[in-house]
């Protein structure tokens, strides 16, 4: 079967590149990069060469990048490495629940957390966040980037607003990386978390940029790595991957690739929009990534359509890879005023750099059919054709 | 797929005779949910729904080579088989959720998400038959070749359009047989033990069950405490809430007499427990309600049956009539033991049945 995989905020592909840039450090190149010796030496320029794309990428120093096993790791360890018993953090409903679970063992421990509601473009309000600054609020973290709608947060304006009340601000960007331009001091965060297999690098690997001279707890305790922010010996050939794909999307950004993968995106929207009935762009008319929409289908369960698309080869998802399996409508639909059943009824697609025009003319051949079929199945669909 | 030995080896058997198969689970209930909970077990490992089940079953679905995916039916399960389950209880009836469960979830949902997936029918490992009568232009299920596994009792409800669209390759095959294919075709979990209980009571506890669950519901557990009567009508004490009790029942009435008492018959008008002699426990007749018929399209006539009032029960010849548009009195040859409201009544004709409805 020929498959096409619009999947691509669930995880991306390895580019052939990034993967050719890994292999010697699976071989050759296997030194500790803490060891004296030549093979330490070897591994640790790798390392240092990584730290530098990642850096040019985020718009920072090298120095300010800590390598980590991924995305929540980052979220995690900017969130309990900035925050103490008795603080105060104020976050948004609709960050990845590496942000909020974090958040909620953080309630556990003693410290207060405001959770800030968005509006219907999922957009956090700036007033919202100075409005909720307390004497002892320590940290504002709010997404780039929405994993679910691909939505960008006014991160420049919150960053503004936690400068001038001198709290820490993160961002979750691990959406944003390689799609939009980052540069860690225009939006001026403290710490901005990115993974790798998001942006065609391996799974395992990801980064969290911490602004020079803040104080950072670390999560694991054990050698001097990272400047003593990540213990472990460091995930190397992980680590060059997440180097050469940072590397290639600045690349692709300053060349303006976003805006074709923009262009393919609405391509898609449009061409379902136009065939299929009662469906909708969740958040129509935010500033967005290039390459995600979310789009709801009325009367249909998300499920089932997700199911239904893969067995005919189409991958795509209801919302976070993460929820899959679980009950409670998207809890970022939610926030934005849709309906459960709306939100129930809500398909992702997102591209990456491997999508060509071809799969998203298939993925529109097979939309339309498929939607078509599960609402004539519809109990609720039938019900509500009788009616009307 | 359950992740149970049956379910499993339907899937091995269906993808070895070269049909496209898709393996669901439906995933009904969180097992966490109550774990923990006063009265309930801190683990509850190894059960349907559990993080292990849904684990072997998608191992077997990977092994033999099949997509998988879970469908949540969380919601469903919940207002369709928990809570009318805890109702029955509290209202002094036994309920059967596995057929609730058949009737509103695996042979209701699962059949919609198979015609929205494409899928021509569902199978499952549920120990039965179906098959299509041309004379009678009916489809009619049947009970399987293991008697000592027969689930019709619990399949009593389903309609001839879910019939048609259902099979049960396991009908032809007994236990023994069954675990020895799930060998033959390799499947780690051919040894695994069957599942007993009720899905999601946990250690069978069910009273245990209905205060957890009310207590997370933040409801009062509704005071059905009353008194302990005779068949003669004679208070001989106080029990402490109806849904404590069962039809049947002997141990746990916090009375002595001279000979045992049993519970007769509880009344959830008047909260009464009615207690009585062994030779209370027996009657002749029943009245069946919200019945399903299945071989025929009506019962216009009298009809001569073996009707099965619980499922470890051995079918008694009976005589079935209809008394009311929604109604089927069922009248035994013999008398038999502890009837129970809420249980179904299951009419077989030799190895075919009926239809069936609940014991009102």
């Amino acid at each position: 079967m020929h498959r096409i995989y619009l999947d691509n905020n669930a995880t991306t592909p390895v580019l052939p590149e990034v993967f050719e840039a890994m292999r010697p450090y699976f071989g050759e190149q296997f030194g500790n990069a803490s060891s004296i010796h030549h093979h330490g030496q070897q591994t640790r320029a790798a390392v240092e060469d990584a730290r530098e794309s990642v850096a040019a990428l985020l718009g920072c120093r090298a120095s300010e990048i800590v390598f980590t096993s991924g995305g929540t790791e980052a979220d995690n360890l900017a969130i309990s490495g900035l925050v103490a018993a008795g603080d105060h953090v104020i976050t948004s409903s609709i960050e990845h629940h590496a942000v909020l679970h974090a958040c909620k063992h953080l309630e556990e421990i003693g410290c207060e957390v405001t959770y800030l509601p968005v509006d219907g473009r999922s957009q956090v309000d700036p007033d919202d966040v100075r409005r909720a600054l307390r004497p002892n609020t320590k940290l504002i973290s709010v997404m780039m980037a929405n994993n679910e709608t691909g939505m960008l947060q006014p991160v420049d304006e919150v960053g503004r607003i936690a400068a001038e009340a001198g709290v820490c601000f993160h961002t979750d960007a691990v959406q944003a990386a390689a799609k939009t331009a980052i540069d860690v001091k225009r939006i001026g965060c403290t710490a901005l978390s990115i993974s790798g297999h998001k942006i065609h690098a391996p799974q395992g690997v990801g980064a969290l940029y911490v602004k020079k001279g803040t104080q950072i707890r670390p999560l694991f305790y054990g050698g001097r790595h990272e400047r003593s922010r990540r213990a472990g010996t460091e995930n190397v050939p992980g680590i060059v991957g997440l180097g050469k794909a940072a590397r290639l999307a600045k690349d692709a950004l300053d060349r303006g690739e976003d805006k074709k993968m923009a262009a393919m995106r609405d391509r898609l929207q449009q061409g379902i929009l136009a065939q299929v009935e009662e469906s909708g762009v969740n958040g129509d008319g935010a500033a967005r990534v290039p390459n995600t929409t979310n789009i709801h289908f009325d009367h249909i369960d998300g499920e089932a359509m997700v199911i239904a698309l893969d067995l005919k080869g189409l991958a795509v998802s209801t919302g976070a890879a993460c929820s899959s399996g679980a009950n409670e409508p998207s809890h970022v639909l939610v926030a934005m005023g849709l309906r459960p059943d709306q939100a129930r009824a809500s398909i992702r697609f997102s591209l990456g750099k491997q999508t060509v025009a071809e799969d998203i003319e298939l993925a529109l051949a097979l939309v339309p059919e498929t939607v078509a079929r599960l609402r004539e199945i519809s109990p609720r669909y039938k019900k509500l054709a009788v009616s009307s | 797929m359950s992740g149970g030995v049956d379910s499993s080896t339907v899937a091995a058997m269906l993808r070895a005779e070269g049909h496209t198969v898709i393996g669901l689970t439906m995933q009904l209930w969180n097992q966490r949910r109550m774990a923990g909970r006063e009265g309930m077990p801190e683990s509850v490992q190894g059960r349907c729904c559990s993080l292990d089940d849904v684990y072997d079953a998608r191992r077997v679905a990977q092994q033999i080579g099949i997509p998988y995916y879970v469908v949540n039916h969380e919601e469903r399960f919940e207002r369709d088989v928990v809570r009318p389950f805890v109702e029955e209880y509290l209202s002094g009836r036994t309920p059967i959720p596995c057929s609730l469960c058949n009737n509103h979830l695996k042979f209701d949902q699962l059949l919609i998400v198979a015609q929205q997936i494409g899928a021509d029918c569902v199978a499952t490992g549920h120990y039965a038959r179906v098959a299509y009568d041309e004379a009678r232009g009916r489809w009619l299920l049947k009970r399987p070749a293991d008697l000592s596994k027969d689930q019709t009792y619990f399949l009593f409800g389903l309609t001839q359009e879910q019939l048609s669209r259902t099979i049960f390759p396991l009908g032809d095959m007994t236990k023994p047989e069954v675990r020895e294919l799930a060998r033959q075709h390799g499947l780690a979990l051919a040894e695994k033990p069957d599942s007993q209980e009720i899905c999601f009571v946990p250690g069978g506890d069910y009273k245990r069950f209905i205060d957890a669950y009310l207590a997370e519901q933040g409801e009062a557990l509704p005071d059905t405490a009353g008194d302990l009567v005779t068949t003669s009508g004679e208070v001989i004490g106080e029990h402490s809430g109806i849904h404590n009790f069962t039809v049947g029942q002997r141990k746990g009435l916090g009375v002595a007499t001279g000979s045992p008492l049993y519970v007769i018959q509880i009344s959830g008008a008047n909260k009464q427990v009615v207690v009585g002699d062994a030779e209370n426990l027996y009657s002749r007749t029943l009245r069946a309600r919200r019945v399903n018929l299945i071989s025929i399209d009506d019962l216009h006539e009298p009809m001569r049956v073996a009707v099965k009032i619980r499922h470890r029960h051995e079918p008694a010849a009976a005589l079935i009539e209809r008394t009311a548009s929604d109604e089927i009195l069922v009248t035994f040859d013999e008398p038999q033991r502890a009837i129970t409201p809420g249980q179904a009544a299951v009419f077989y004709d030799s190895n075919i049945v009926v239809g069936g409805g609940w014991i009102a």
